[in-house]
């Protein structure tokens, strides 16, 4: 597999989440990440699909493999231009939700993956970048 | 009305069909060599015109265009041949016309008129097949549905629920109502929900059996969480998810003892021969 390999999944529906996290899946699986983290990126993908999906109505999520000082990792960025968010500190705490759900999604994405960067802007939307390095 | 160019289509009946099947094989390469299903190559090509003959030449008494769409589709040729069949059919005809018609004003009318008899073809073409997929698309997901979330009576006051495949809103719905409905009519005490066959279990599915075995409670029913594969156990602890009102097992045969343990119940081995317990 070439390590510049990219593939965007647009977010427009509850099943393009779906192929997001078969896709994430497929390449992770390819680049030779265990069992267990293979659950951890498909279920990382699903969540923040799954935010673009539910605050934002449509957006992107990108999957590509890196190469950082000789590591192999798998980069997903999760991009909308949704609403926003308010008060990162605040949706980044456990138990927090604004949709009924369990608030557990992007602190849960930061657990699952190795590295978490969130970036958002109030009317703008926002771009979320999680890196999983491969043991 | 487009009568006279419908007898130029009549009259120019080789001509056309020659010119079509050249230009067709300048559209799709792959045309010349394409088979239909059951069919020999030149027929399916000359079936495709003679069908388009059948109908312009009846238009005057029948004008049934669904029957001729019905005949074209029963050609199992691709979609887009059809539709690129069907330009080009204008355009060769066009072509004829002008070859033959010099009056620029005449020209422009029975181009005119050439658009409104390939028109309505074109129409119900696209009518009629994706309402065939939209029909097949509804069947397949109410089939879907159907068999999305069965709850199986197993044995006296234990039901299982075996989910496998990707949990949706709509499908977590689904779950719900036919948790409560199969805890009432088939009386059961305890219900048996197996995961083993979902594929990934994030924030928004737990949410919904956690809603789900609430709702079974508050019934007076106990459910039981089966079939978390090991790499399921850790997202599900990695995402901070607490599953601890919420007993589990990890197998479904586990989950079964249990449930026989709930209902006051066990298995026995009875020995061959040894009257004695």
């Amino acid at each position: 597999m070439i390590m510049e390999t990219r593939s965007s999944v647009p977010i427009n529906n509850e099943w393009d989440i779906v192929q997001a996290r078969q896709l994430g899946r497929q390449i992770s699986r390819e680049m030779g990440f265990g069992h267990v983290d293979q659950a951890r990126i498909t279920t990382a993908i699903s969540e923040l699909a799954r935010n673009i999906y539910l605050y934002a109505n449509n957006g992107e999520i990108t999957i590509e493999p890196i190469v950082n000082l000789g590591k192999k990792g798998l980069k997903i960025t999760s991009r909308d231009k949704g609403p926003g968010i308010k008060d990162i500190r605040l949706v980044m705490q456990d138990g927090y939700t604004t949709s009924g759900g369990l608030g557990a999604g992007l602190p849960g994405v930061k657990r699952l993956m190795d590295i978490f960067k969130i970036d958002s802007t109030l009317e703008k939307g926002t771009n979320i970048v999680a890196i999983k390095w491969l043991r | 009305m487009p009568k006279v160019v419908i007898k130029y289509i009549k009259d120019k009946r080789k001509e056309i069909n020659e010119a079509w099947m050249r230009k067709m094989a300048e559209e799709l390469p792959e045309f010349p060599n394409y088979r239909a299903p059951n069919q020999n190559l030149s027929n399916a090509n000359d079936n495709f015109v003679d069908v388009i003959y059948t109908y312009l030449l009846n238009i005057e008494n029948t004008d049934d265009v669904r029957d001729f769409i019905k005949k074209i589709m029963k050609l199992e040729v691709p979609i887009n041949y059809l539709s690129i069949g069907l330009q080009v059919f204008r355009r060769v005809v066009m072509e004829v016309i002008k070859r033959s018609e010099k009056d620029p004003e005449n020209l422009l009318e029975l181009y005119e008129h050439t658009d409104r008899v390939v028109e309505p073809i074109f129409n119900q073409l696209i009518k009629d097949t994706t309402e065939t997929w939209e029909r097949t698309i509804s069947i397949q997901k109410s089939e879907l549905l159907e068999l999305s979330a069965p709850l199986i009576p197993i044995l006296d006051r234990i039901s299982v629920m075996p989910l496998v495949g990707t949990i949706d809103t709509e499908r977590a719905k689904l779950i719900m109502e036919n948790l409560l409905q199969g805890v009432i009519d088939h009386h059961a005490e305890v219900v048996l929900i197996d995961i083993t066959g979902v594929p990934v279990v994030d924030t928004m599915v737990a949410h919904h059996i956690i809603q789900a075995s609430e709702a079974v409670r508050l019934v007076g029913s106990k459910c039981i969480l089966v079939g978390i594969r090991p790499e399921i156990a850790q997202t599900i602890v990695n995402l901070g998810i607490e599953l601890d009102q919420f007993p589990t097992k990890s197998s479904l045969q586990r989950g079964i003892e249990e449930a026989l343990k709930i209902t006051e119940r066990k298995v026995i081995t009875i020995t061959e021969g040894n009257g004695k317990q």
